[in-house]
């Protein structure tokens, strides 16, 4: 069984709501993710959605935008990031990592390279946001080959014949986006997640877990009563990327990070993570 | 790699591109995130639906004549090309059409589409402005909601631009976001659409992004070769020995090209911006010195590092500035149907001087690519051969940079 797979289950049995946070890889900078990673699963993450950096990142709203524009500040590649992941699993074995990101990174690399380097890492998972299930049969296959779980979006417009074409080809858990919109926008209507999450269990017995619009403890209690699990991205890299003021370089072109006491802002940054998530995993299990 | 083949083995069927998924060849599709794929769905419906019936084909006719004065006429450029002493160059001109280039055939086209959809507000991206003040016009025309995606930068170099589609009533929206310029603001364009689809349609200015926009937009901008091949047989009595045109997203050159593929005689030239060279990695001519890849909701050839992240181009022409192509390009590329090639700002500098002087037509910068790769491509072809070059714009619009260039301040 994938360690994804173990997990949700494990939620399941306990009738847990499985926690997953999404940060970008190399945001606000290289050192600070690993130690984040581990901060999230002390806050009680189950899973981690570790963002890949990419210079068009065109299903994010402005606050995701910017971490990706801070990481690729530091040139952040997938070789890093996946030695991020490495360097996290020396200490984690069992939390569950999926990399969520655009599809260029991975057709640069090709399918089947990716793939080896990324189980070799230790990496569980992978959500490609711009690869929906008509052009995902290669990918798809190659990943299947290597037991890595292919995450896979639903949005409120996706159809019932779509819906189950997608769920057909995911495995891991079903990401549903529950808002119309880019990443970090609006706000969510409860009844319509539910009347969608059940819908999409039509299909599928995979676990369905739903981001977009969840912002605090509150907004998280109400999407765990109809979800298996809750995803929290830009609230989080809001939190991480305020300790740097948002911005990649000031406005002079200089790296924000200049003539800063690192080790005094990833303090910062790891608490920030501890107390966003502690409230998140707090509403998610009310 | 999938090859459409008619009876005869040997002959590609290139009216078959692209499938019913949008792929021509390995490249195009919809790369899209799921929240994106019902506008998408909707568009392909509407479209499939309304472009072979009588009463739109009429109604995109009827304003393509009165609106925007079609037929454009083919002009022989004598002087120039009895100055290069080769073959007889030939120019389409698109810059006499209503807003000064080949833009506006695509936006009339899916303001029509909007209309029908019931769609009240329309967005574009732009990068030079043509195409914002294209979509800023047939908005005023249709009485539409308008607004304009424009990276900062280009903001701040197409100042007259963007005071013309304030003038016709559009809103222009600064983007800020990556390298703000022509790609950041399709992002942005692209993120408004997913926003607000209930009530939106997303006017993309090339044969670029999603399927089914590299179909739909070459399907209104093949009037051009439509009448161009006519008028060719009815000036010179054959048809042309070659066609040149410039490719940035590549709509102006899909335009012409494609009524003439089947053609075998007629050999084609897409004319890149080869910025400094395409030996510096400063230029944006993905098709000479790129490599394929996923933006922008298409696969096609990138400029790219090695990380895959897109990487900024350079070209003295905004229009042509962008570091993707239309895939239906990059198919003809591998094909072997189209020969892609790249002119520097140099060169196109020096041709827009030569039109300008010597047939008093100014050209577009964009334009100014193909015109300077003909003269090339003339000077090796016998006195009786002969050149069309689509003229894809008007180069007013260009002034204030040319006179930076000559350190003139206006």
């Amino acid at each position: 069984m994938s360690r994804i797979a173990a997990c949700l289950e494990a939620c399941q049995a306990s009738g847990r709501k499985a926690v997953i946070p999404y940060i970008v890889a190399g945001d606000p900078w290289r050192e600070v993710t690993v130690p984040a990673m581990h901060t999230l699963v002390a806050a009680g993450a189950d899973i981690i959605e570790l963002g890949v950096p990419f210079s068009d990142p065109m299903a994010e709203g402005p606050v995701i935008q910017l971490g990706h524009e801070r990481a690729l500040a530091h040139h952040i590649g997938m070789a890093d990031v996946l030695a991020m992941v490495a360097e996290f699993r020396q200490q984690d074995p069992s939390t569950p990592v999926v990399l969520m990101g655009y599809a260029n990174p991975v057709e640069v690399m090709g399918y089947e390279r990716f793939a080896q380097a990324a189980v070799a890492a230790g990496v569980d998972g992978v959500l490609t946001v711009d690869m929906p299930p008509e052009e995902a049969g290669e990918m798809n296959s190659v990943f299947a080959q290597h037991q890595l779980d292919s995450i896979f979006l639903i949005a409120p417009t996706t159809t019932d014949a779509r819906t189950k074409a997608i769920c057909e080809m995911a495995t891991g858990y079903i990401y549903y986006v529950s808002l119309k919109g880019v990443t970090g926008a609006g706000h969510i209507d409860t009844d319509e997640v539910k009347s969608k999450v059940n819908g999409i269990k039509r299909f599928t017995s995979l676990p369905v877990c739903v981001g977009f619009g969840i912002k605090d403890g509150e907004s998280a209690a109400a999407i765990a009563e109809c979800a298996d699990g809750v995803v929290v991205g830009s609230v989080l890299v809001n939190g991480m990327g305020d300790c740097v003021g948002m911005a990649a370089r000031n406005t002079d072109g200089a790296d924000v990070l200049e003539g800063k006491d690192k080790a005094v802002l990833a303090e910062e940054v790891n608490a920030r993570v501890m107390s966003i998530v502690s409230e998140i995993a707090a509403g998610a299990n009310r | 790699m999938q090859t459409p083949f008619s009876s005869d083995p040997k002959k590609i069927d290139y009216s078959a591109m692209p499938d019913e998924r949008g792929h021509f060849g390995p490249y195009g599709g919809r790369f899209v995130s799921e929240t994106l794929i019902a506008a998408l769905d909707e568009l392909q419906a509407a479209y499939l639906s309304l472009k072979d019936t009588p009463a739109f084909q009429a109604e995109f006719d009827r304003d393509l004549a009165h609106y925007v004065g079609r037929p454009s006429p083919i002009y022989h450029a004598e002087r120039w090309s009895r100055e290069i002493g080769g073959a007889q160059i030939f120019l389409k001109r698109e810059d006499l059409n209503h807003t000064g280039a080949h833009k506006v055939n695509n936006t009339i086209g899916q303001a029509l589409l909007a209309k029908h959809m019931g769609k009240p507000r329309v967005i574009a991206e732009t990068g030079a402005g043509q195409h914002g003040v294209a979509s800023a016009t047939v908005a005023a025309r249709f009485g539409m909601e308008c607004q304009v995606f424009m990276g900062a930068e280009d903001v701040k170099r197409q100042s007259l631009n963007v005071y013309r589609m304030k003038l016709l009533g559009a809103e222009v929206i600064p983007v800020t976001s990556g390298s703000r310029t022509l790609k950041d603001a399709m992002n942005e364009a692209l993120r408004d659409w997913v926003t607000n689809v209930d009530n939106t349609f997303y006017i993309i200015g090339t044969v670029a992004g999603p399927a089914p926009y590299p179909q739909l937009v070459r399907d209104f901008q093949s009037v051009i070769g439509r009448e161009a091949r006519r008028q060719m047989v009815t000036q010179t009595d054959r048809l042309p020995d070659a066609l040149v045109a410039c490719v940035g997203g590549g709509s102006n050159a899909i335009g012409l090209f494609h009524p003439f593929l089947e053609d075998e005689s007629v050999a084609m030239y897409g004319v890149e911006a080869g910025g400094f060279g395409v030996e510096t990695g400063k230029h944006a001519a993905p098709l000479n010195d790129g490599k394929p890849g996923i933006l922008h909701g298409n696969r096609t050839y990138l400029m790219e590092d090695e990380n895959g992240q897109i990487i900024d181009t350079h070209s003295i022409s905004a229009g042509l500035d962008y570091p993707g192509v239309g895939p239906e390009h990059s198919w003809l590329k591998d094909m072997g149907r189209v020969n892609y090639v790249a002119v520097t700002d140099d060169e196109a500098m020096d041709a827009f001087r030569a039109l300008t002087q010597i047939e008093g037509i100014m050209p577009a910068l964009e334009t100014s690519h193909a015109l300077a790769y003909a003269a090339k491509l003339a000077r090796d072809m016998d006195k009786d051969k002969t050149i069309l070059v689509n003229l894809s714009g008007r180069g007013d619009k260009d002034i204030l940079t040319v006179a930076d260039i000559d350190g003139i301040t206006l």
